[in-house]
């Protein structure tokens, strides 16, 4: 009783990471088509960083090859970069942490039939964060928190990387088959089960394509976080600008675009591991 | 069709389900979808709720496990209250397949049916043993258990849905459209695995479709429903075909109804007629004897496991030279017993002698009917002097 609809699934199935079986004899596909399927998943997960540690290596010898003046010195040297890399990732991801447990929080509770008069109105307030300029945003928490530094940068990406998150959660939970949800509750599910269940596991390849965005969004602004004093990878780039120092300028930008490069791998490679299997 | 003329004693019946003065307004709604409603739904038995889009049959049937609460009246079930009751531990005690199925398209295929046993804290042996069974029952193989849904066929998904309804074996289960979405081949072997799964494990069901024809093959009571779920006839489906209540009831089962009737009995319960049979190997002068003493036109002529062979006639035996194996000619349209009346006349009127033979299973003649006996059996269907068949909403 095979249906046209399911082998066009089992097609469908060869672009994902599970392999596909064939219904009929439950077996495993044959060898050879796994063997090309591996080695297409290899070439897909290997090429980002060959080109990524080509640019750093490449980066380093030309760097090396210059004579560096006693102002490039200072700001390129292997303490100052690891100590700004480090920072940058630091605010990175506990921007990207804070983001993540407040707008999922507030995806599940806008999407709760109780708020559904509510939601648009709140989801509203929320992208206003997108509409302003980054470095405004990030200006703006500073005066707010009273403080300039680490505190107020975190606040600032979180308030502008909200949005993506928030969406994506929203729409991947209503994007669930209400049937799905109906026959949960059918069957004697409670409400909680249900959502931790049924639709958080089920919205959680459109939330992961959420909060990917904004990771992106927030290691590329967390550069602006050198204005308010919170450091980062903006600051060997403001150096390089200040002091008309070329050298230092690309060694700051290319290091930024590896660690945005980077952390979307990396971002990518979680969203195939994460996906629940079946989809 | 499970036994033919299906009798039934509901008077001894004990009532699994009981719906008093049930209604339902929705929110920014004047009229209510379901107004009033009482009906009892006897245990083990197979009630079809049947009606015209938005006559609130679906709406009747989330109440019972309130998926959709009432807004007033009271839902019994085996005596209890579950009027107020915990939703949750209710809907665990009552199986519930929808047409949408709504498998957990993340979870396998064995994942899916231990849902309700798992929240009833089952242990995972008989969780999985459970399982197994159940794969059999719907028949379906063990080595889907780690399948995904989408891996699945409609038909497939559809036997798994009823597989997860049944799970933790719940004397009564809900079933709205279930074979609705699958083709129409696909849908009459469910419903023919269902009907003859139903006989062994005997569950209370309510049924919900907008198709008469399947509210009579799969219902053992038929509530024929209009606007607001008012019933308009609750009886067995051959009381509905034979004595509508009323016009209603009538335009709804639309025409054909006797030929539908029909399909409801089988012709093993219909008296077959007295026909002349002799044997292959029998002397041409014996097959006459008996032609002439029966006053019949033809003989039908069985060989030694008395399957029917040939029909001679008596000019066939006039030709002394041609053996009873060769004269006349083959014995076509034959029907087993437990083919339906409907299917007999269908061979009758195809076959050029306008009369089947009966078989039982392994093939064996049991006798001969024509039209005059389908007729008696039709006749015999009317109500005798419309007794008392019309419906009454029970409680009213």
């Amino acid at each position: 009783m095979r249906s046209a609809e399911e082998t066009r699934d089992t097609t469908l199935a060869e672009e994902s990471w599970e392999s596909p079986q064939t219904p009929e004899t439950g077996g495993p596909s044959s060898g050879a088509r796994k063997g090309s399927l591996l080695a297409s998943k290899l070439v897909r997960y290997l090429t980002m960083p060959l080109i990524l540690a080509a640019v750093c290596v490449g980066l380093y010898l030309w760097v090396g090859s210059l004579e560096l003046d006693s102002i490039e010195q200072r700001s390129l040297n292997r303490e100052v970069i690891t100590e700004k890399v480090i920072r940058h990732l630091e605010i990175t991801a506990v921007a990207t942490l804070v983001v993540v447990l407040l707008a999922v929080t507030a995806g599940v509770i806008l999407t709760r039939p109780v708020m559904r008069k509510v939601a648009p109105y709140i989801a509203a307030v929320a992208s206003t964060g997108q509409g302003v300029p980054a470095i405004g945003v990030l200006v703006l928490s500073a005066i707010l928190l009273d403080q300039f530094g680490f505190k107020a940068a975190v606040a600032a990406l979180v308030i502008y990387a909200f949005l993506p998150v928030l969406r994506n959660t929203m729409v991947g939970i209503r994007q669930v088959d209400p049937s799905v949800i109906e026959s949960g509750r059918g069957m004697g599910m409670t409400k909680t089960a249900v959502l931790f269940q049924i639709e958080l596991p089920l919205a959680v390849p459109i939330m992961l394509a959420g909060i990917r965005t904004a990771l992106i969004i927030v290691v590329g602004t967390a550069t602006l976080a050198t204005f308010i004093n919170a450091g980062g990878m903006g600051d060997i780039i403001n150096t390089g600008i200040k002091t008309s120092r070329e050298p230092i300028l690309i060694t700051g930008s290319l290091l930024t675009a590896v660690l945005a490069l980077g952390i979307d791998y990396l971002a990518g490679i979680a969203e195939d591991v994460l996906k629940p299997r079946g989809l | 069709m499970t036994d033919g003329m299906r009798e039934r004693d509901n008077g001894h019946r004990e009532t699994m389900i009981r719906l008093e003065n049930l209604s339902k307004t929705f929110p920014g709604q004047h009229e209510p979808a379901v107004d009033d409603l009482t009906m009892e739904i006897y245990a083990g038995e197979i009630v079809v709720l049947v009606g015209p889009s938005g006559c609130g049959k679906t709406t009747t049937m989330k109440m019972i496990n309130r998926i959709i609460e009432p807004t007033g009246g009271r839902i019994y079930i085996e005596g209890e209250d579950v009027t107020t009751a915990d939703p949750d531990k209710l809907r665990r005690r009552i199986g519930y397949v929808i047409q949408q199925i709504g498998l957990f398209p993340h979870m396998t295929i064995a994942d899916n049916i231990a849902t309700v046993p798992r929240m009833l804290g089952w242990d995972k042996k008989r969780i999985s043993d459970r399982i197994d069974e159940l794969l059999e029952t719907v028949h379906i193989s063990k080595s889907y258990r780690d399948r995904y849904p989408k891996q699945l066929s409609g038909g497939q998904r559809q036997r798994i849905g009823v597989a997860r309804a049944m799970a933790a074996d719940p004397p009564i289960m809900l079933m709205d459209e279930p074979f609705g979405a699958v083709d129409p081949i696909t849908r009459e072997r469910l419903q023919d695995e269902f009907i003859r799964l139903q006989q062994d494990i005997q569950k209370t069901i309510v049924f919900v479709t907008h198709d008469i024809d399947e509210a009579i093959k799969m219902g053992d009571r038929i509530a024929i429903l209009r606007e607001q779920s008012k019933i308009a006839q609750y009886d067995t489906p051959e009381r509905i075909l034979t004595d509508p209540a009323d016009e209603y009831v009538e335009d709804f089962i639309g025409s054909g109804a006797s030929l539908k009737r029909l399909s409801l009995s089988r012709v093993q319960d219909i008296q077959t007629s007295d026909w002349p049979v002799a044997g292959l190997n029998d002397s041409h002068d014996g097959v006459r004897d008996k032609m002439q003493r029966s006053g019949k036109e033809y003989v039908l002529l069985l060989d030694d496991q008395r399957k029917p062979k040939r029909w001679v006639s008596m000019a066939d035996i006039e030709h002394n030279g041609i053996p009873l194996s060769e004269a006349g000619w083959p014995a076509v349209a034959i029907v087993e017993g437990r083919s339906s009346l409907y299917d007999t006349l269908d061979t009758m009127i195809t076959s050029y002698k306008g009369s089947a033979i009966v078989v039982d299973d392994a093939g064996r003649y049991q006798g001969v009917v024509d039209f005059d006996a389908v007729l008696q059996a039709i006749e015999s269907m009317r109500p005798a002097q419309h007794r008392d068949g019309r419906a009454v909403p029970e409680g009213a």
